[in-house]
């Protein structure tokens, strides 16, 4: 393994909240999609950072943060050891763009159903690295390549003419034109079948090898989490609740709640036991609970996680465990 | 350009038209808007091809003029109308926020004024003195408006889509992005407003005659359907002049729809569909 | 037992027929669960379709036909023209997104009631179907809500309720658990494993995840491109498949404390417009001979109950 110089900050994020204000004037719900959350992932070297969790975990409003889609309520957020979201935080556009790049959960959203997706790649050489046209036209063919296309496979063509892989492949080429130093890929293998992710999983560690490029890996599916990243972090009801190297976490989970993802996961080899399960209470009355978000689903939950949000517990192996019985 | 059958139709309807309305008025010297110029409710003959108005006009001359004028005023106040409706609906939309709200609460209030008592108002001030032109400028104050939030609401949706964060990544800047990533969703209905309002154009400056507020001297489609309806053209079996301008009105929209709907085709199968 | 009679079912389209399901020939023994797998656009939401009864233009049953194994009112065996009537009480559906089937602005409560017979004591069916559905870990007041008013992972349990609550002897569910978080996807599999142990009806069950079939089904079907490649028993499927692609779609993802290196299955699907000859696997197969590309392999069973379309079943990839 090589190192690339100085250590450098890939994610950071400081009591980052992000607080959504629902329903009508009697009848105001706050949902905290994201809830104090404090990361601080630092290396010297590319590396693949997955958050994972279900849906209401805030994984996809982090990265809507991170991408500056949108503002957090409060706290900050640095990414590449550039700032991009904080209270009055307004970063460079091009210096932003070329750390910063996104792949989407839709492929077929990804694109206007309008316009040839050649041009997006195009537009991204000229606009983001400046390029004139002949270096760009070999700039796409590069990251093209990369991807396992060519320019010819692509060039003029409308998204409807592709298959959902297929455009989820050009997207990551688009998202590489700026060499940028992390790509966020919310879900980006969701809605492709399951037979074929893979492909594009797979691509991600070639590129991380071939790029220096870092990934945040947004998922809700463990198994490829467990297969591309070097950490993860487990988020629930917008709090993180287990964060560390990823394949410890995933084979050796410690968190209560990582505990029950990781058992119930339908995996191939391996039979459920049938026991009961509890299932999660009405969201909006979770999101606005005071202590551990999950003791009313917790089999070890004691009186003291009703009201005290549990701290982050760090551990020999380098992980973070909040809970007040890790 | 390869063309299907509808816009091949189309397109033949309106060329028809428009060459026709505007190049037959060469051959022409007598005005037809002059009164007794003929004998009255005369059937069709090959010297009147669709016979005599009560006023002694020519049926057939004055449709032509009355196309003419129709035209010209329904596609100049429809491209002034869909292009003010698009820009502001558009920008709205897409910028959002404080903006939007500004420009919708103006956009509402043209809406909700009615627009016949504020005409009658201003017809009792103007006394049947209005150029035609004047009419063209107060059909494009009120017609502007609905198309507005129309196309408001889609760039209002379309801004969330994440082919729009996508330009973004690719550098592409606001103005980029509303014209070149969310205008072309918003092109079709454009394209049916357009022709919509080219009718509601015709139809209002009928009404607008009516009141007085429009020269019904000046021949066009409502002011022949004007006529012909005061002087009971149904009643007095003057078939050809109240059946002429609504199968001429009929066949116009046809054309229109005929060609939009070709058109719409015509890009889809460009785009690779099936 | 239900038996699949040579079904070709065909989609009416601008462009022509296309045949989305081709040649299926089965028997499916009662009270079993069975998994259907493959990629997308292989037909298993199509063979569900027809297996439904669902046959609506323009999808069309251009040949043959489908034994249920049980009679209806008069006595006569039901086939697929006659299956309509007995849809929620003999045979049900589960589709992918509940928001899809429920109409939102109906209480719940109506909806189960919509397709009773008139004359029927609606009151007492309620009372039923409120203790029923404490059986499936919901409040009894979850059927007056409004479809929105609840989780995904609960209405999700409302479309099984409705489902089973008149005990049917067939269940199609399409991708039930597809959209739904992974702990609630759990839930929902165990209980429909439960009330199968219960009522013992055949189960057929639509999912591109092969983990879920694993853990669920007792035989499994894998389609691809309009035609069955293989069908047995899951635990043999998984451990021994027959067919190189059914070995491809298990190895396709990881397994956590895996660490070896998987791959995706490469290419695409063949279009169904195009003139298909020979085996239509052959593109993407590492076994592919000459032989198979001229000749469509045909649907043997190989081992007792295990079936498969290949002519090197079992060889190694």
């Amino acid at each position: 393994m090589t190192t690339n110089g100085a250590m450098k900050t890939v994610l950071q994020t400081e009591n980052l909240n992000k607080v959504y204000r629902l329903g009508g004037l009697f009848n105001r719900v706050r949902i905290n999609a994201l809830d104090d959350v404090n990361l601080n992932i630092q290396s010297d070297e590319p590396i693949i950072v997955s958050v994972v969790g279900e849906s209401g975990s805030g994984k996809t409003t982090l990265a809507k943060v991170i991408l500056r889609l949108i503002n957090p309520s409060s706290g900050k957020a640095i990414v590449s050891d550039q700032l991009v979201a904080g209270p009055g935080v307004k970063p460079v556009k091009e210096a932003f763009l070329r750390t910063v790049q996104p792949i989407f959960q839709n492929p077929f959203e990804a694109f206007s159903s309008y316009r040839p997706v050649d041009l997006y790649l195009l537009e991204t050489a000229t606009r983001v690295n400046q390029m004139s046209q002949a270096d760009a036209e070999s700039a796409i063919d590069e990251a093209l390549t990369s991807v396992g296309l060519t320019y010819a496979d692509v060039r003029g063509k409308y998204p409807n003419q592709f298959s959902g892989g297929e455009l989820q492949r050009i997207s990551v080429a688009r998202a590489l034109i700026p060499r940028p130093s992390i790509i966020i890929a919310d879900e980006p293998v969701s809605m492709i079948d399951a037979s074929l992710r893979m492909n594009i999983i797979n691509l991600f560690l070639t590129l991380k090898q071939d790029y220096k490029t870092s990934f945040l890996y947004i998922t809700h599916d463990l198994a490829t989490a467990y297969y591309v990243s070097d950490y993860i972090a487990v988020m629930y009801r917008g709090t993180i609740v287990e964060y560390g190297p990823a394949k410890s976490i995933l084979t050796d989970p410690q968190h209560p709640y990582t505990q029950l993802l990781l058992d119930s996961i339908p995996a191939i080899g391996r039979k459920w036991q049938r026991q009961p399960i509890k299932l999660s209470d009405i969201e909006s009355k979770e999101f606005q609970m005071t202590g551990c978000r999950f003791h009313n689903r917790c089999p070890i939950a004691e009186e003291k996680c009703t009201h005290e949000r549990p701290p982050a517990i760090k551990k020999a192996d380098g992980r973070e465990v909040y809970c007040h019985f890790a | 350009m390869k063309m299907n059958n509808r816009l091949r139709i189309g397109l033949t309807i309106l060329a028809i038209f428009v060459f026709g309305s505007l190049i037959l008025p060469f051959f022409n010297e007598v005005d037809p808007t002059k009164h007794g110029t003929y004998p009255k409710n005369m059937s069709i003959s090959a010297e009147h091809l669709l016979g005599t108005t009560s006023l002694g006009q020519d049926t057939f001359w004055f449709l032509v003029y009355a196309i003419r004028n129709s035209l010209m005023l329904g596609v100049t106040v429809s491209i002034f109308t869909t292009f003010i409706a698009g820009s502001v609906g558009l920008l709205s939309g897409y910028i959002g926020g404080w903006t939007d709200r500004a420009i919708m609460t103006l956009t509402d209030s043209v809406i909700a004024i009615p627009l016949f008592p504020i005409l009658i108002v201003l017809a009792t001030l103007v006394r049947g003195n209005t150029s035609f032109w004047t009419v063209g400028i107060i059909l494009v104050i009120f017609g502007w408006a609905w198309g507005a939030r129309t196309v408001r609401s889609m760039a209002l949706s379309l801004r969330e889509r994440e082919f729009i964060s996508m330009a973004k990544f690719s550098g592409s800047t606001t103005p980029e992005i509303v014209f070149k990533e969310v205008f072309p969703y918003v092109y079709a209905y454009m394209v049916v407003s357009f022709i919509n309002a080219i009718l509601w154009v015709i139809n209002t400056e009928a009404g607008l005659a009516v009141i007085g507020l429009s020269k019904v001297e000046i021949p066009t489609l409502g002011s022949i359907i004007f006529w012909a309806l005061s002087y009971n053209a149904l009643f007095t079996g003057q078939y050809t002049w109240i059946i002429a301008p609504v199968v001429a009105t009929v066949l116009l929209f046809l054309g229109l729809f005929l060609t939009s709907t070709g058109y719409n085709e015509l890009f889809a199968a460009r785009r690779g569909h099936a | 037992m239900i038996k699949l009679n040579n079904l070709v079912a065909k989609y009416t389209t601008v462009r022509g027929q296309v045949t989305a399901v081709e040649g299926v020939n089965l028997e499916i023994p009662d009270g079993t669960i069975v998994g259907i797998a493959g990629e997308s656009g292989c037909g298993k939401s199509t063979l569900m379709k027809v297996i439904y009864g669902d046959l609506a233009y323009p999808l069309e049953l251009a040949e043959g036909g489908i034994q249920y194994g049980f009679p209806d009112a008069s006595g006569a065996e039901v086939t697929s023209k006659t299956i309509q009537k007995e849809w929620f009480r003999r045979i049900s559906y589960i589709p992918q997104s509940s928001m899809s089937s429920l109409n939102p602005v109906i209480r719940i409560r109506k909806q189960f009631v919509d397709f009773l017979d008139a004359g029927t004591n609606e009151a007492e069916v309620l009372a039923g179907i409120r203790e029923y559905v404490q059986k499936l870990d919901l409040p009894p007041e979850a059927i007056d809500a409004y479809p929105h008013e609840l989780s995904g992972g609960m209405r999700q349990r409302i479309m099984v309720a409705m489902a089973t609550f008149f005990q049917p002897a067939i269940i199609l569910a399409d991708e039930p658990t597809t959209a739904l978080d992974v702990v609630v996807q759990k839930g929902i599999l165990m209980l429909l494993l439960d009330l199968q142990e219960e009522m013992q009806n055949t189960i057929l069950f639509v999912s591109h995840d092969m983990g879920v079939h694993y853990q669920i089904t007792h035989k499994m079907l894998i389609m691809y491109a309009a035609k069955v490649v293989e069908f047995g028993d899951s635990e043999t499927i998984f451990a021994k498949p027959l067919h190189p692609y059914t070995k491809m779609l298990t190895e396709s993802l990881p397994t956590i404390g895996d660490d070896h290196l998987r791959q995706g299955v490469s290419g695409r699907p063949p279009s169904l417009w195009d003139d298909l000859k020979g085996c239509r696997f052959a593109d993407r197969c590492p076994l592919a001979t000459e032989l198979c590309k001229h000749e469509e392999p045909a649907f043997i069973e190989y081992r007792l109950g295990h079936f498969a379309a290949c002519h090197y079943a079992g060889d190694n990839v």
